[in-house]
């Protein structure tokens, strides 16, 4: 084998790639820049205060108590942006996409709400206006106003004046005790009235006879009865996720196989050059020369990989907190495997720009499916499947396997292994379809 | 030294070479001319072992050339028609890029091509980007990267294509010293008056077949002698006696001025005056 052509090569190769250096800056750049973008609106760096408020209006057509306390509980959430508007207003907003949702309580609200939570009858309705566009936004909305609303109102209902009206009101309708009457009745009237002498203890601010502490908890309403505490399951040391690493590994990915697609189109290019006469005119056999040019664009690829995931460790804070190693095999793994898709693209393309295109188009299928822009787990179940046909994809996975999530060695075994395959699939595919001649 | 035994090559159904057979005798610089679409090219491709022959043979010292034969290639240096030269980079670059191909590394590189960049005169220029080169600068490196692995047969694909005046003869003497030096030369140019400065004997192609393989001086006796004569008629005086008398018969002053046949006429005579294209003869692009 003739080692110094190859070597030759090699570095013809490379230093073509460094002797344009606006070129060389931008492919590095790019994805950067992308992948910073990316990673800040997926998660930054685990930080939830910059996470983004959800901007929702509240019309208060009922002004009650509980209606006024249901829209200050939603102004206080941390997670809605509110704005108390008219319902002409809201509706606009909400059309124009200026916010995500509308909330509208309605006239009467308060007194028909309290006196639904016992009868369970002539519920009041509260109309939740949604931009279709934000459906997951209209969710949260919905499900905390579930949450404030039940507090309030039954906050209200035991505790408040509306709640003893209505209670008032059911004691009139149930009146004194009658021999023969129902047990149900009887024990109705008991509750009630066991409820109201309960209110008056708390009104006046009575302790509590059996504890001897003052009682705040009825004057509080019905609450969740229980508390979440979620945990980031990331890296074993249990670091906080940090979303660049996600976008980083996506951006890397596609800018790369970008990069194989240049070097593709370059050979083909180079097809009609006075250059590919005079290199098929060297002693040298065209195994020798795609194995050069692979391994060209292999270490391009190396290098462009280590200077993204450089400038995403010493800024983005991006942490290899799985196996070292695991990183390595992958990187080289997929490095190999876009060497040997730019050879591919370059026996099979007919013309450079039509090659360029067909292959964007690919790759840009590819990475997205391999979850390159959004995370994987958003897409539907069968598309899920699908991608796991991406190359992309177990380049994105292992990455990901390999920083944030923390994995072992192990783990980096078969994202290797199917860039190992894929490679030499498209490496077959590159030597069968490869012409020396023209 | 090298022999060309009945070549053909077809592409498809069109034969670009047809059976044509010429030798080259160690040292000698032979001419291969032709109009457009003549086969020259694809000869020297099959010459160089670029291109498969469908038919026939090309040896070098009697072992035949193809594209797997690569010791023989390594005695083969081409001078491509295109620039073969990567123009982001440097001169010296280059050098090394086409020395590399032939296994020239180390120090025989840095004296190889630091000689051949020294014959055609831009050694002070090497670490120049070829971008920054004119044409006739870039063809100069074009013939310096063929000379690296110190080939025995040198082809030169019409090397002078698009240069000024000052640049070919520079190019002509960078031959010139190599005709010295004993290489043998295989040169290929539509310059008549190039092929009659450099070559000993010129073949010339059309349509796929030779036409003719002769000296320069065999190939002028193929014309008949025929003297063309310019007549001005002008004020100034005239003591020839052929003028005397056609100024007699004529009754005025004149003036002749004379010039000899020339090879393009030899070149027309055999090829004809029509104007040929190579999708009309299946040349290959």
């Amino acid at each position: 084998m003739n080692g110094n052509a190859i070597a030759a090569l090699i570095r013809n190769d490379i230093r073509l790639y460094l002797s344009d250096r606006r070129a060389m800056v931008v492919g590095i750049l790019v994805p950067i820049l992308i992948a910073a973008f990316f990673g800040y609106v997926f998660g930054g760096l685990g930080s939830k205060k910059e996470a983004g408020r959800i901007p929702v209006a509240v019309v208060d057509e009922d002004q009650s108590v509980i209606s006024r306390a249901i829209v200050q509980d939603l102004q206080q959430d941390s997670t809605l942006s509110l704005q108390p508007l008219a319902r002409a207003a809201a509706a606009d907003k909400v059309r124009a996409g200026a916010i995500d949702a509308a909330v509208i309580l309605p006239s009467g609200f308060g007194a028909q709400s309290t006196r639904a939570l016992f009868t369970g009858e002539n519920k009041s309705v509260i109309e939740l206006l949604v931009d279709p566009s934000k459906a997951t936004s209209a969710q949260v909305v919905q499900g905390l106003l579930a949450q404030h609303a039940m507090q309030q109102i039954s906050k209200e209902a035991f505790g408040g004046a509306t709640g003893a009206r209505t209670m008032d009101g059911f004691l009139g309708t149930l009146g004194e005790p009658r021999a023969g009457e129902s047990a149900d009745r009887t024990e109705l009237r008991d509750l009630l009235r066991s409820v109201r002498r309960w209110n008056s203890h708390n009104a006046a601010g009575t302790a509590n006879p059996g504890t001897g502490t003052a009682n705040n908890s009825a004057g509080a309403g019905l609450s969740i009865p229980y508390t979440v505490s979620s945990r980031d399951m990331t890296a074993r040391n249990n670091v906080p996720y940090n979303g660049y690493a996600h976008s980083f590994a996506g951006m890397s990915v596609q800018f790369i196989l970008f990069a194989g697609i240049d070097a593709g189109v370059l050979l083909l290019l180079l097809r009609g050059r006075g250059i590919w006469q005079r290199i098929r005119s060297a002693p040298m056999h065209k195994s020798q020369f795609l194995f050069a040019r692979a391994t060209a664009t292999m270490l391009i690829s190396l290098f462009m990989l280590t200077a993204v995931y450089a400038v995403a460790m010493l800024v983005f804070g991006v942490r290899i907190d799985g196996s070292l190693p695991g990183f390595i095999a992958i990187a080289i793994a997929f490095c190999l495997l876009n060497a040997c898709f730019g050879l591919m693209l370059a026996t099979l393309g007919k013309s450079a720009p039509t090659a360029r295109g067909l292959a964007t188009m690919a790759v840009l299928l590819l990475v997205m499916l391999g979850g390159a822009w959004v995370p994987s787990f958003v897409f539907p179940g069968w598309l899920q499947q699908l991608s796991r046909l991406s190359p992309a994809r177990w380049a994105v996975d292992g990455f990901d396997g390999m920083t944030w999530r923390g994995l072992p060695f192990d783990a980096a075994v078969m994202p290797t292994v199917v860039l190992l395959g894929s490679a030499l699939l498209c490496l077959a595919i590159a030597i069968w379809r490869f012409r020396w001649e023209e | 030294m090298l022999v060309i035994e009945k070549l053909r090559k077809n592409f498809g159904t069109r034969c670009a070479v047809k059976d044509i057979s010429f030798s080259v005798g160690k040292g000698e610089t032979v001419g291969l001319l032709g109009p457009n679409g003549a086969g020259k090219t694809t000869t020297i491709a099959m010459i160089c072992g670029i291109a498969k022959a469908d038919a026939g043979r090309v040896t070098l010292d009697g072992a035949a050339i193809t594209p797997e034969s690569r010791a023989l290639k390594q005695r083969v240096g081409l001078v491509p028609q295109d620039l073969a030269l990567y123009e982001e980079l440097s001169a010296w670059a280059n050098i090394e890029l086409f020395g590399g191909l032939y296994g020239i590394t180390g120090a025989l590189l840095e004296q190889r091509g630091t000689a051949a960049l020294q014959l055609v005169g831009l050694a002070d220029r090497r670490r120049e980007a070829i971008r920054n080169f004119s044409g006739g600068m870039k063809r100069r490196v074009n013939i310096a990267c063929a000379l690296l692995h110190d080939p025995d047969l040198i082809v030169l694909d019409e090397p002078t294509v698009g240069v000024d005046p000052q640049s070919r003869n520079a190019i002509f003497e960078n031959i010139e010293i190599l005709k010295r030096q004993g290489k043998t030369l295989i040169y290929t140019t539509h310059y008549m008056e190039e092929a009659e400065r450099l070559c000993d004997r010129l073949v010339i192609m059309d349509r796929g077949e030779i036409v003719a393989n002769d000296t320069i001086a065999g190939l002028y006796a193929q014309l008949p002698v025929r003297r063309d004569a310019v007549i001005e008629l002008s004020g100034d005086g005239a003591n020839d006696a052929l003028i005397q008398e056609l100024a007699a018969r004529f009754g005025k002053q004149f003036q002749v001025q004379q010039r000899g046949a020339k090879l393009d006429d030899v070149f027309m005579r055999l090829t004809g005056h029509a104007l040929r294209d190579a999708s009309d003869t299946g040349e290959s692009p």
